[in-house]
């Protein structure tokens, strides 16, 4: 059952300091575990309804900016490191070699152009909490030389094959802020078949 | 292209020998609705004990500081579970840590155990490791497993690890694999080996007697990969005891040598870089400069067709040790088959065959206790046990399991564990009629390998018989 508007917790950040509202819990009663066969207590259940507070701290342009269709990257642009031009997709808020901080760039028309399958796999199976439709078409994402990282996402319109030219989607409308605003169709796929809410 | 410095690749030292005196193993299953975890640590160490002739007492006694290896405590909901097993086995006030590296968390047990008795702050360390993952529902547990992932760039999509996973597979089948029928079959025939082995293992919880094609026409997980190439999630757990000279002869007249080598690689796969294949000592420089061309699309290294990780855990390993070819230089090993495929990743990625020729190690019939093409004894037997597909992969006492494994052939007591009808009994398992023995005659040196996830952590351990070091110290 989904929780209504009364039952979910909401935070802000106000002064410095985060400000939650709303609530983080519901308390449900646990239940015993008894043993069918011979009618012995053997344990108990322990409910637990939480959530939790997460700060995306230097990554957040990237998660801002894929809710507002744009794919940034980071880049190094420390004239004294070995990874001098490297892009890093996932995006890095340091250079993993230097550990200076990375220049943020974007790489919106680059993924358009140059974006295709490096691997994939197709799973009929999800956990808990998945909001994705089955199956599951995970991907990796090349992009040209100079992104040195294979960005994992997953395909929402078409079969993958590794080598496809694949296109990002964004969620631009009522984005969730999470890696779930992004996500891959096959090259030339029309605009008419994007899932609810997503634009190129 | 990432590079690595003379200094971080030094070999490592260990500034005294290091002795495995014990090990011990308890029940492994799917669930054990009736025990509580300390239960089963306690079997473990008691089977430990019983081993080397001695009460849980007496053992205790000679234990200085202890490891212990639990992973995903989020499954129990309890935090510190080191102490609760710690105060359960009787051991305060002595010094211990937990340690946590995924499906490496036994074998990276074990080695910050052998570090604490090579640098003689403890004379005797105990390695202990366990998990329990019955105590959520599977798609609950799939959830928690997938936190082991990137929670913001990962786990979302899906919040199911072998997603993230089983693009490795995907890309080292279609490149390496060639997509062919032949080596699907390569594949099933690990999971045939396998679980065909746990038959003859009262510890093991995934026994079958199957055929190629009952794995072949297994449900698919994510295609490559079926039910019958994935390893078993099980409860229970494992301990090695380790110790210097003088204190592991004390315990027994046959301790055994140990070393360690670890490596690490990105968490997140999506983070690899290229880098130059670093070489062990049977590989010579250029020999991969056709591999490329070999299997178009294999040029990228590790790409996602190798794991750097258990490459660089065995770089240090048989340096330290003077393996030079894995092959001729050990008797059995015991590898961290999560999957099939991965299974055949390692064999590459250990040298036991060179990048791009790992299927060969099953198809020469190598890799068995028992050539099935020769009928005469396989070259280097791999998971006797079961391994992780029949066995057991009860992820914190996983790599330990496998450390004892290896210790029952040298010892030459691997009948004594897998055989005594008692055992069977107290197990509730059936022993089969046609239970064999697979103690590998002679076993001298072996080795096993842990491996969390992606590849995130691997160790790779070595074990001696002492009269047949290889490098003198
Ligand atoms: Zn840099």
């Amino acid at each position: 059952m989904p929780k209504t508007e009364e039952e979910k917790g909401f935070v802000d950040i106000i002064d410095g300091r985060y400000k939650p509202r709303g609530k983080f819990h519901i308390i449900e009663k646990n239940q015993p575990i008894f043993n069918k066969d011979t009618g012995k207590l053997a344990g108990v259940t322990n409910p637990r309804d939480m959530t939790y507070i997460h700060s995306y701290g230097g990554e957040a342009p990237f998660f801002e900016g894929i809710g507002k269709g744009k794919l940034l990257a980071t880049r190094c642009d420390n004239p004294k490191c070995d990874s001098i031009g490297s892009i890093f997709e996932p995006f890095r808020i340091y250079c993993p070699d230097c550990l200076r901080k990375a220049t943020i760039v974007d790489i919106t028309e680059k993924a358009r152009n140059t974006a295709k399958i490096h691997s994939f796999i197709i799973t009929h199976r999800s956990g808990a909490f998945n909001t994705l439709p089955k199956p599951i078409k995970f991907i990796n994402v090349e992009f040209d030389e100079e992104v040195v990282t294979i960005l994992m996402s997953v395909l929402v319109v078409g079969e993958p094959e590794i080598g496809k030219r694949v296109v990002p989607i964004f969620r631009t409308k009522d984005p969730t802020y999470t890696i779930m605003d992004l996500m891959f169709v096959l090259e030339g796929t029309p605009e008419s078949e994007l899932p609810e809410g997503f634009t190129f | 292209m990432i590079k690595f410095s003379d200094k971080q690749l030094k070999i490592p030292e260990m500034s005294k020998p290091v002795y495995l005196a014990t090990v011990g193993m308890s029940k492994f299953d799917r669930a054990f609705p009736e025990t509580r975890t300390e239960e089963l640590c306690i079997q473990a160490l008691t089977a430990a004990a019983d081993f080397v002739n001695m009460t849980p007492t007496e053992l205790k006694s000679f234990i200085h500081t202890a490891y212990y290896g639990h992973f995903a405590d989020h499954f129990g909901d309890q935090l510190l579970g080191e102490a609760v097993i710690h105060d359960r086995l009787g051991l305060d006030p002595l010094g211990t840590i937990g340690v946590k590296t995924g499906g490496a968390t036994g074998g990276s047990t074990m080695w910050e155990a052998i570090k604490a008795v090579a640098s003689g702050y403890s004379d005797c360390a105990l390695a202990l490791g366990w998990e329990r993952m019955d105590e959520v529902p599977t798609d609950e547990g799939n959830h928690l497993i997938s936190c082991a992932a990137d929670k913001d760039w990962e786990t979302p999509l899906g919040h199911i690890y072998t997603g993230y996973y089983a693009v490795m597979a995907q890309r080292y089948w279609q490149i390496f694999g060639k997509a062919e029928d032949s080596f699907r079959k390569t594949m099933a025939e690990i999971a045939v080996k396998n679980r065909g082995y746990a038959r003859m293992n009262p510890h093991a919880h995934g026994p079958m007697k199957i055929t190629v094609e009952d794995v072949i026409n297994s449900p698919v997980v994510a295609y490559p990969l079926r039910v019958l190439d994935c390893c078993l999630m099980s409860v229970g757990s494992a301990c090695g005891i380790v110790c210097d000279e003088k204190t592991a002869y004390e315990i027994t007249d046959k301790p055994l040598r140990i070393w360690i080598g670890a490596g690490s690689h990105t968490l997140r796969v999506a983070d690899r870089r290229d880098m130059k294949i670093p070489l062990l000592p049977n590989e010579e420089p250029g020999q991969y400069d056709n591999l490329g061309k070999r299997f178009p699309g294999g040029d990228r290294y590790p790409g996602f067709s190798s794991f750097l990780a258990a490459r660089i855990a065995a770089y240090y390993a048989y340096n330290m040790t003077g393996v030079v070819d894995p092959s001729e230089d050990l008797d059995v090993v015991e590898l961290h088959d999560a999957f099939t495929i991965s299974d055949i990743q390692t064999y590459e990625d250990i040298g036991i065959r060179p990048y791009g020729d790992g299927r060969d190690y099953i198809e020469s019939g190598d890799a068995y206790v028992i050539n099935p093409n020769t009928n005469k004894p396989g070259k280097l037997p791999s998971n006797p046990c079961g391994g992780l597909i029949g066995c057991m992969h009860a992820v914190g006492a996983t790599g330990l399991m496998q450390i004892a494994e290896i210790g029952y052939h040298i010892w030459n007591r691997w009948d004594e564990i897998h055989e005594p009808e008692e055992k069977w009994k107290a197990f509730s398992r059936e022993k089969p009629i046609d239970w064999t023995s697979l103690q590998v005659k002679g076993a001298k040196r072996g080795l096993a390998i842990s491996h969390a996830g992606v590849g995130s952590h691997v160790t790779c351990t070595i074990l001696m018989d002492p009269n047949h070091l290889i490098k003198e110290d």
